[in-house]
């Protein structure tokens, strides 16, 4: 609704400057885009009743079909970093709450401070400057041709953005998984087991790990959602053709239903997470699967 | 004999910060002792003491003859087979995520021990006068009292001669305290109870011996009976009379 309001017309944009009258009435015709806006809306519905998420106006490709290749690459770069944070965040932000009276206790902090500071691209940039620059250990950027057929090209190519979602994203889970532990590490439960005679790291990996958990995973589903939101940056610093890339482009060729797609399935996948979190957390957590309670 | 032996013991969290002051304290086996004081007094400090969970600064503590060497895994393991806990409060001091089962067997688990620990677990619910079907069940499914016996279940599963209780029926309203204490009375018959309260209605009701605890120094001990009815101290008799009363002249008005 708001990309119709801006300034442009798909039309323009297939036809190039140089186009008569006549030839962009026949685009608008063809594209849809002359019908007002409410048909246009209805239609659309209908289509993704059926799953149909039409073709593209520049392209002409199925939109789906599309959405599929780009997907082979900003699902992989998503999950990498996401699993780059958790062995990040995990370990480093218990370990920040257990010692957090020592030296690197606090100094993991403060890193980690400074992680959720920095802007995403300028993470990606010093990475790069280090990484392909200086040492040229790894590509700056870009995606085999083939895609994962060329398997040892498309890693190498992944390494450095994943590397980037999972310092950011890292560097605010850590903070939570930190809080968390802090949490337990203050709680009674594992006051009481150690004075029941559990050593302190029995005592954390049966009470800490589940109950700290909890607030943990409501928190990894809005950052993996996030994440992969946050990935046309991220594809942008990197020249990736993901999803991020393939929105940006649309709507610089005004090509609604590619548009209109990518956003309907990154909705529906942060829906899905956001689902899937809620469920993680009601197999951790007895009290959010049962009411049961008894008087005395 | 002697089953505790506490002497000249001074601890402090902080080098100006003085929690206790040169304790001296004997507890023979199968004694009831109860230990009174305000808040802030030193109670739960002392009792962390004798749990092992810190050490004295100067004096010693012995267990059953042996010295209570924090450090010493293997003699802290045997320890603590020999003395348990009930906190006081029973809805935090329970892990909320875990069942009635493991929570009764966490010291089953910790202490190694060996045997049908289903059945122990078991045996110890209906000991606390809950059904064996509550081990299947969460925390949050019970009240409180029934969440204090389950604390109670936990501490005897392992069959301790010796249980400290800290404030262990101070969280809970009247009626239920009354039926726990009765459940430690009748525990007590078996083991040794070191009894935390800063109420001494309840010590009274329960412990043969009491211990007066003022800012972190004994002031007064003997025989609960003895001492209730001819306190020596200003503060134990201050402690007496600031026990509520209800006077027959209000009920009948």
């Amino acid at each position: 609704m708001l990309l119709r309001l801006l300034p442009g017309d798909p039309a323009n944009a297939l036809l190039g400057v140089g186009a008569t009258e006549q030839q962009i009435a026949a685009a608008r015709a063809q594209v849809g885009s002359d019908q007002p806006l409410a048909v246009q809306f209805v239609s659309f519905l209908g289509n993704i009743a059926r799953l149909d998420l039409g073709t593209s106006f520049v392209s002409r490709a199925s939109v789906l079909e599309e959405i599929g290749n780009r997907m082979s690459v900003t699902l992989p770069l998503t999950f990498m970093g996401f699993f780059i944070a958790l062995i990040l965040a995990v370990p480093l932000g218990i370990l920040a709450a257990v010692r957090s009276e020592k030296w690197y206790g606090t100094a993991i902090s403060v890193i980690s401070q400074l992680g959720i500071a920095i802007p995403v691209f300028w993470v990606g940039i010093l990475l790069v400057t280090l990484f392909s620059i200086n040492l040229r250990w790894l590509p700056s950027g870009g995606f085999p041709l083939k895609g994962w057929a060329n398997f040892g090209e498309a890693i190498t190519g992944m390494i450095l953005p994943a590397l980037t979602i999972g310092l950011v994203m890292g560097a605010s889970l850590l903070r939570y998984v930190r809080a968390a532990t802090l949490d337990v590490l203050g709680s009674d439960y594992l006051r009481t087991a150690r004075a029941l005679g559990a050593s302190f790291p029995e005592a954390l990996i049966r009470h800490g790990l589940r109950n700290g958990a909890v607030p943990v995973i409501s928190i990894l589903g809005i950052e993996l959602a996030s994440t992969f939101l946050g990935a046309v940056v991220i594809e942008r610093v990197f020249s990736l053709p993901g999803l991020g890339s393939m929105l940006l482009l649309a709507i610089q060729q005004r090509d609604y239903p590619n548009v209109q797609g990518v956003l309907f399935i990154s909705t529906l996948l942060v829906l899905l997470i956001g689902f899937a979190a809620d469920i993680a957390q009601r197999l951790i957590d007895p009290r959010l699967r049962s009411t049961g309670s008894a008087r005395e | 004999m002697t089953l505790i032996q506490v002497k000249n013991v001074d601890f402090g969290y902080s080098a100006t910060r003085q929690i206790l002051s040169d304790i001296n304290l004997e507890i023979a086996p199968g004694d009831t002792v109860g230990l009174v004081g305000e808040s802030g007094s030193g109670k739960t400090t002392l009792l962390r003491l004798l749990l092992g969970l810190a050490r004295p600064d100067s004096g010693s503590i012995t267990f059953d003859g042996q010295n209570l060497d924090t450090g010493n895994r293997a003699f802290m393991r045997q320890f603590r087979r020999q003395a348990q806990i009930v906190f006081q409060d029973p809805y935090s001091s329970l892990d909320p995520r875990q069942t009635i089962f493991s929570i009764i067997a966490e010291p089953l688990r910790s202490l190694k021990i060996d045997g049908d620990h289903r059945q122990m677990v078991a045996e110890a619910l209906e000991a606390v006068g809950l059904d064996r079907d509550a081990a299947t069940r969460y925390p949050h499914q019970f009240s409180g009292g029934q969440r204090q016996r389950i604390a109670i279940a936990r501490a005897i599963v392992a069959r301790p001669p010796f249980l400290l209780a800290d404030e262990a029926v101070s969280a809970l309203d009247l009626t239920t305290r009354t039926r726990i204490v009765d459940l430690l009375a009748r525990l007590s018959a078996e083991m040794t109870l070191l009894f935390v309260s800063h109420d001494i209605g309840v010590v009274a009701a329960l412990c043969r011996r009491i211990v007066i605890l003022e800012k972190g120094r004994i002031v007064e001990q003997g025989e609960t009976a003895k001492i209730l009815k001819n306190p020596q101290h200003p503060y134990t008799q201050r402690l007496l009379a600031s026990v509520p009363r209800l006077s027959v002249n209000e009920i009948s008005s």
